[in-house]
């Protein structure tokens, strides 16, 4: 069924990251991303290895599930890495075919850069898995907080992504039923080339439309009707609050990123 | 509780440039008065400018003329629209359409959050709310899983959580297959007897009608009828001028009778017109 679909990749599972506020997910995320930029040599990367394999299990997600994410930049990653192979300059050739040449300074690069890239979509997975998309939406209101002072409506934005991310599965099954009854009529939305198969779908897109309006327009009547007025006076049922597991997860992340910076600074 | 005098509400449609071209008279000089604790169905065909007449009941729309007011506050002064919209909640006809949040719970919160009431009290509100429709065991789902009539309790219970003296539903059950109808009748009865909130049932089907302390019905925006159920659909004929129906039972006792069974007039379930029949023999 169409709404059975999980939106985001939420896995749920009772973990320890689980349970941690999204805050800290999000911040050790890009703490994360930021120390892979910041490792060098061999002892960094086995340090940001060491890491990411005890977060992995810790989360109770199957490795399966991580490694998904991966699929979609396998064409990047290759990309990077044939370029980086084969047009770094270094001192030592250790392969030439016609022009081509593999360097040891571009072997070590092109390495690097793939731990690089795969360790940073394999972390922010492991935030994706073990976040539902509206405790996300509300770590990223609080944490753009203070944008609220440059007039940023960062509460509208999070409460529009939270609507946006009900009525998705609503719309689809609306798409799925919407196409069912013109299919019914002899519309044509699997033949024809690439321009007729678009135009066959305005007849989709227009009432479609219509029906989204419509919603929006009886949704915002209701939420009037339940008193919303904005972000203003509004007290919230699940309040951020950071417990003493989430500090004691931010001094983990700390003490992964000195660790870092004090492996490149040493060797 | 609620209180209408002499109220019009006017829908108004425009040309490119700006000038008035037609104007639509949907709710035409009604007058009313509702008791606290009562069950009030209104009744009417489409365009009878029923659901207009509820929109002003939690100040959605406010008055071309005349005057609304719900719990002695006038909905068209505008310091007052959040203290009426707590007091007089609303639930529309479209169970999707009104629910925000992706958890039930979550929902059934979201008057509550918006009201400014503090976290402990939310919790509680959701939980007795959520008992009160007897939906608590689908806290934790998604409300995309729900059948429509799980889905317009959870709606009712979003309202009751924001601890209103009257709730006013808009053909809650219009959406809805006859399992469903039933579900959400039995909850907003039960409301009225045990909560004693105040409720005004805006209806086209008559078997939800039976329950109800008092009818109003409406016909092209006027008020024309209005009396206890039993007083109501003793006039048969006058409610088919208005393109409404009978209950069922109720129009069967009034064919026996025309074809020359002796049977007493506003007859309203299947149990009365049994009882009266065995009676008339």
């Amino acid at each position: 069924m169409i709404r059975d679909i999980t939106l985001g990749q939420y896995y749920p599972a009772n973990s320890i990251l689980h349970k941690l506020d999204p805050r800290v997910k999000l911040l050790a995320t890009l703490t994360f991303i930021a120390a892979l930029f910041v490792a060098k040599g061999w002892p960094g990367y086995l340090a940001a290895t060491i890491f990411l394999v005890v977060i992995i299990r810790l989360s109770r997600v199957p490795f399966s599930f991580m490694v998904r994410g991966l699929k979609a930049i396998v064409m990047i990653l290759m990309i990077t890495v044939v370029f980086n192979l084969f047009l770094t300059p270094g001192d030592k050739i250790l392969v030439q075919v016609w022009k081509l040449k593999i360097t040891d300074v571009g072997l070590r690069t092109a390495i690097f850069m793939a731990i690089r890239l795969t360790y940073l979509i394999v972390g922010s997975s492991v935030m994706t898995l073990t976040t539902t998309p509206n405790d996300l939406t509300d770590g990223l209101e609080r944490l753009m907080g203070p944008l609220k002072k440059l007039h940023v409506p960062v509460h509208e934005v999070s409460m529009m992504m939270s609507i946006a991310l009900r009525f998705i599965p609503i719309l689809l099954e609306e798409t799925d039923k919407i196409m069912k009854a013109q299919i019914a009529r002899g519309a044509d939305f699997e033949n024809g080339n690439l321009i007729q198969k678009a135009k066959n779908l305005v007849p989709l897109l227009v009432p479609l439309f219509i029906s989204a309006f419509r919603r929006a327009n009886d949704l915002a009547m209701a939420m009037e009707a339940r008193c919303y007025h904005g972000g203003e006076g509004r007290t919230k049922m699940k309040p951020l609050i950071y417990a003493r597991r989430d500090y004691a997860a931010y001094g983990v992340v700390i003490c992964f990123l000195a660790v870092i910076i004090a492996l490149r600074v040493v060797l | 509780m609620v209180q209408a005098q002499g109220l019009v509400y006017e829908y108004k449609k425009y040309d490119e440039e700006g000038r008035e071209t037609e104007v639509t008279r949907a709710v035409d000089q009604v007058t009313f008065g509702i008791q606290k604790g009562d069950f009030v169905a209104i009744l009417g065909h489409n365009g009878s400018g029923k659901s207009t007449l509820a929109k002003h009941m939690n100040a959605i729309l406010t008055p071309t003329g005349g005057t609304m007011w719900v719990d002695g506050r006038d909905t068209r002064e505008e310091d007052k629209l959040w203290e009426i919209r707590q007091r007089a909640g609303m639930v529309f006809q479209n169970p999707d359409n009104q629910i925000i949040g992706t958890i039930v719970e979550e929902d059934v919160g979201f008057g509550p959050e918006n009201m400014g009431v503090p976290t402990k009290e939310i919790w509680e509100r959701v939980e007795e709310s959520l008992k009160a429709v007897n939906m608590l065991k689908y806290r934790h789902h998604s409300p995309n899983k729900l059948s429509g009539g799980q889905k317009q309790r959870v709606a009712i219970a979003g309202v009751v959580a924001m601890h209103p003296q009257c709730i006013v539903l808009d053909e809650p059950t219009a959406m809805l297959d006859p399992n469903g109808r039933k579900e959400v009748i039995r909850a907003v009865r039960a409301l009225n007897q045990v909560e004693e909130i105040t409720v005004i049932l805006i209806t086209h089907y008559m078997e939800e009608v039976i329950y109800a302390d008092k009818v109003l019905v409406m016909d092209q925006g006027r008020v024309v009828m209005e009396g206890t159920p039993r007083e109501i659909f003793s006039q048969v004929e006058k409610l088919k001028s208005y393109r409404l129906d009978v209950p069922q039972a109720t129009l069967l006792a009034y064919e026996l009778k025309r074809a020359g069974i002796d049977l007493p007039d506003g007859i309203l379930t299947r149990e009365e017109l049994v009882e009266a029949l065995c009676q008339s023999n």
